[in-house]
């Protein structure tokens, strides 16, 4: 390599430092600003319901960054004053824990059996319980309300739980068997030979190896159970409904009340935003293990 | 090293950077210690030892599992008798994949009671509703008569259904190609910064939240006043900076006056304008607040040679002042643009100084005056996000907003398993990072933007939530898609659930292809 040679490539990697270390910091202003734009639209509604209501019908949230006394909690004092909405958040808790624990219990069986134990046609059972993963919950609405109907559980909370349980069971079998899957064949077969029945394996030795994965599934299931609308919309009782359709029923209501609708998003999605926030880990395994639903 | 499997985004990175093990982060993000063999083992699969007789590839082995479930190659269990367990030091010296077959549970009826409780809700929930949406989509909406591919027909020739179909169209184009490159693009620009899990926590967020809390949420962003929509807000003031706002937008000749105004806005004066001799313009119809702190408005001087003249607010108040007259405290127009005109072509034109006087080249002798629409236009009050035309996009908007996170996390787990030493040996031969991006990247990352552009895919193909809350009654029908309709032909005001079904059978089959990827890719991954 000759000596200009030398020099030019020095003056190049200067000027590409240079030019590497402003693109650096553009790139931050331009992540930033995504970010910002990204909060923008919960900011404002989170600042909206902490508005007078008078105040926000004339005027934007952002107001109250210059008119801080604006702010008053008094959209929330009412809301959890209103039965309405506290019934139904008893409701939405009493559709999703339900509806979770049956997932992972149900999941967790035929996991089981998928992973674990040999029989005819296994792997064939098992592609069409996983295929079953892209089946769009809305074939099932009118044959399911037919069904709920003849038994009697149309229009009840039984009726959702099962309805969610049902849709959630390829995803928890998917997920829960790949993970069983990974234990080593070892341990189950020394608990076999020390005559553990399949029932002992699996309550003692399987379960409580896959923590992880079951709280993946029971934080992922917990959630979609939480923020649906659809199934609740038309299995759940009307006058008893979660909080998704108390929300909606005060949205056709009061097309534009963000005084009533605020502060009621806000509540329904607290419970999600702190399952999110306390499990961010076990949530994102769960969304990249399913990449489905 | 092997490129990562076509699920590659659920398999652990085997490169670790220390920054990246906060939560919320994809690499962290496969669940626990079992699951973290999983990449190890796929490498060692990559290439079939040679004594492997029995099932040297993997498409054998489960070639041979579709053929014969009863089949016995000597590493499988002969299924049936507990009894029948064999032992480590059997015929299959060692073999990873027989062991594992051979010691598991082999007793039938234990594994159907354990499947029994799936199996029935499975079969009553989901195949049995999908056995009876294709038998009830022949039939009429009484379910009375069999109607043939009437329903199909029917939901291809009805208006609102076309609708759908073609927002549909629009939203599985759309919606997965813009949340996949943006995710790509935040995963990209975030790889490398300290700060790149909070970034992400922020993105990631609204996919927490359920539809309905994000449709109230983007209902408030596109609402149409700009002084409460904050996307309307932030447009307006954009547009203001390009597009100047009209000075005085009520502003009209008044009743007494010589002036015309036209249908678009323009007001016009009928007489010859003469170099010399100022005219007048008297306007009315201002408010006050619009007004303030303008100067008192001049006569103009007479120039030789040039056309000059006043625009003023022909109002004094308590009505003591002349029309047509420029009072004694009546304030001048100023930034108003006049024109002279001859024919139909603009001769000469000004712009009013503060006290509202003009001045028009000598070209402007013999022309008559015009003063634009544009002077007196009403402001601009943003774009209406909700009305028919721009419903579908501004949901889709919010959908993105909801999403993107979900790609980038998936991509930021597959960036994070790809070789460096490809991208570091790119980068040595001269390639820029642009060309690094463009051409070893995103090949490598192939995989994985599959498998979220197909989930976006599915995702999108049942899109209600979204739609049915933020489309407000009068456009809903502009932004309707099939999800809806289905809804709405079952249990809505207008039901026909054999159209329904129809509907439902539609989306199911537009999700079979997507499925057969979907499972394809799960057996791909299951061989090891």
């Amino acid at each position: 390599m000759t000596s200009t040679e030398t020099v030019v490539r020095a003056k190049q990697s200067l000027a590409t430092r240079i030019a590497a270390r402003a693109g650096g910091v553009g790139m931050r202003i331009f992540l930033v600003v995504i970010a910002l734009f990204w909060l923008t639209p919960t900011a404002g509604l989170l600042l909206s319901s902490l508005r007078d209501p008078a105040e926000a019908d004339l005027s934007g949230w952002w107001q109250v960054f210059s008119h801080p006394s604006q702010l008053t909690v008094d959209g929330y004092d009412q809301l959890l004053n209103n039965e309405v909405v506290t019934d139904s958040l008893f409701t939405t808790v009493l559709i999703t824990v339900p509806a979770t624990a049956l997932v992972v219990l149900i999941g967790a069986l035929a996991g089981y059996a998928f992973a674990c134990m040999d029989f005819p046609g296994r792997d064939w059972w098992f592609l069409l319980v996983v295929g079953l993963l892209v089946v769009p919950v809305q074939v099932a609405l009118i044959p399911v309300s037919k069904l709920f109907g003849e038994i009697g559980i149309f229009q009840t909370t039984t009726g959702v739980i099962l309805f969610h349980t049902a849709f959630g069971l390829p995803f928890a079998v998917f997920l829960l068997h790949n993970f069983f899957s990974e234990i080593p064949r070892e341990l189950l077969e020394a608990a076999r030979l020390d005559g553990a029945g399949e029932l002992r394996l699996f309550f003692r030795v399987v379960l409580p190896l896959a923590g992880p994965a079951i709280a993946s599934l029971a934080i992922f299931q917990f959630l979609w159970v939480w923020n649906d609308m659809l199934v609740a919309l038309i299995f759940a009782d009307s006058g008893d409904p979660p909080i998704t359709v108390a929300l909606q029923q005060q949205a056709r209501q009061f097309s534009n009340n963000i005084d009533v609708l605020g502060p009621g998003a806000f509540v329904s999605m607290i419970i999600p935003l702190a399952v999110f926030f306390a499990f961010q880990k076990q949530f994102v395994s769960g969304v990249m293990a399913g990449a489905v639903k | 090293m092997p490129t990562p499997p076509a699920g590659g985004a659920a398999q652990p990175g085997p490169r670790r950077s220390p920054h990246e093990k906060t939560p919320a982060d994809a690499d962290e993000a496969t669940t626990g210690s079992p699951a973290d063999s999983t990449g190890a083992e796929d490498t060692s699969d990559a290439t079939p030892t040679p004594n492997d007789e029995g099932e040297t590839t993997s498409t054998e082995r489960t070639n041979g599992e579709r053929t014969g479930n009863g089949r016995t190659d000597n590493g499988r269990t002969n299924g049936g008798r507990a009894g029948n367990r064999r032992t480590h030091s059997g015929r299959t010296s060692g073999r990873r994949i027989a062991v594992r077959r051979r010691v598991t549970g082999s007793n039938p009826w234990l594994a159907a009671l354990f499947l029994l409780p799936a199996l029935v809700l499975l079969g009553a929930l989901v195949v049995y509703p999908i056995v009876y949406s294709l038998r009830r989509s022949f039939y009429n909406a009484a379910d009375k008569k069999f109607v043939g591919l009437d329903n199909f027909q029917e939901m291809f020739t009805d208006d609102a259904i076309q609708q759908a179909v073609t927002n549909n169209v629009i939203w599985i184009v759309v919606a997965p190609l813009l949340a996949t490159a943006l995710g790509l693009i935040f995963a990209v620009l975030t790889e490398r910064i300290r700060w790149g899990t909070a970034f992400k926590l922020v993105i990631f967020m609204p996919m927490a939240i359920s539809m309905l809390a994000a449709g109230i949420i983007f209902r408030l962003v596109y609402e149409q006043d700009p002084d409460r929509g904050v996307a309307n807000a932030m447009w307006v003031s954009v547009h203001d900076t390009f597009v100047e706002p009209a000075p005085f937008e009520r502003a009209n000749p008044g009743r007494q006056s010589p002036l015309t105004e036209s249908g678009d806005g323009t007001i016009s004066d009928p007489r010859t304008l003469r170099a010399g001799s100022p005219v007048r313009i008297p306007l009315v119809g201002i408010p006050r607040d619009q007004i303030g702190g303008a100067q008192h408005a001049a006569a103009a001087d007479p120039q030789d040679g040039k056309v000059t003249g006043t625009v003023w607010r022909d109002f004094t108040r308590g009505g003591k002042g002349t029309p047509n007259q420029i009072d004694a405290g009546e304030e001048g127009l100023a930034d108003i643009e006049v024109r002279a005109v001859k024919g139909n072509k603009v001769v000469a034109s000004a712009k009013t100084r503060g006290d509202g006087t003009f001045t028009l080249s000598g070209a402007a002798d013999g022309a008559t005056l015009r003063l634009p629409g544009s002077n007196f236009d009403a402001p601009y009050n943003g774009a209406d996000w909700l009305g028919p035309t721009l419903v579908t996009p501004a949901i889709i908007g919010s959908y993105i907003w909801m999403w993107a996170g979900f790609a980038m996390v998936l991509i930021a787990a597959g960036l994070a398993g790809l070789p460096r030493e490809l991208l570091e040996a790119a980068r040595v031969d001269g390639a820029n990072e642009w060309q690094v991006f463009r051409r070893v990247t995103v090949p490598l990352l192939g995989p994985v933007l599959g498998v979220v552009l197909v989930t976006l895919m599915i995702n999108v193909l049942k899109i209600f939530d979204l739609v049915y809350i933020i489309a407000p009654g009068a456009s809903q029908d502009e932004a309707n898609v099939l999800a809806l309709q289905l809804y709405k032909s079952s249990f809505g005001t207008d039901v026909n659930q054999g159209v329904g079904s129809a509907i439902a059978v539609f989306l199911l089959l537009l999700v079979l292809p997507l499925m057969y990827v979907n499972i394809r890719r799960i057996r791909r991954e299951r061989r090891r």
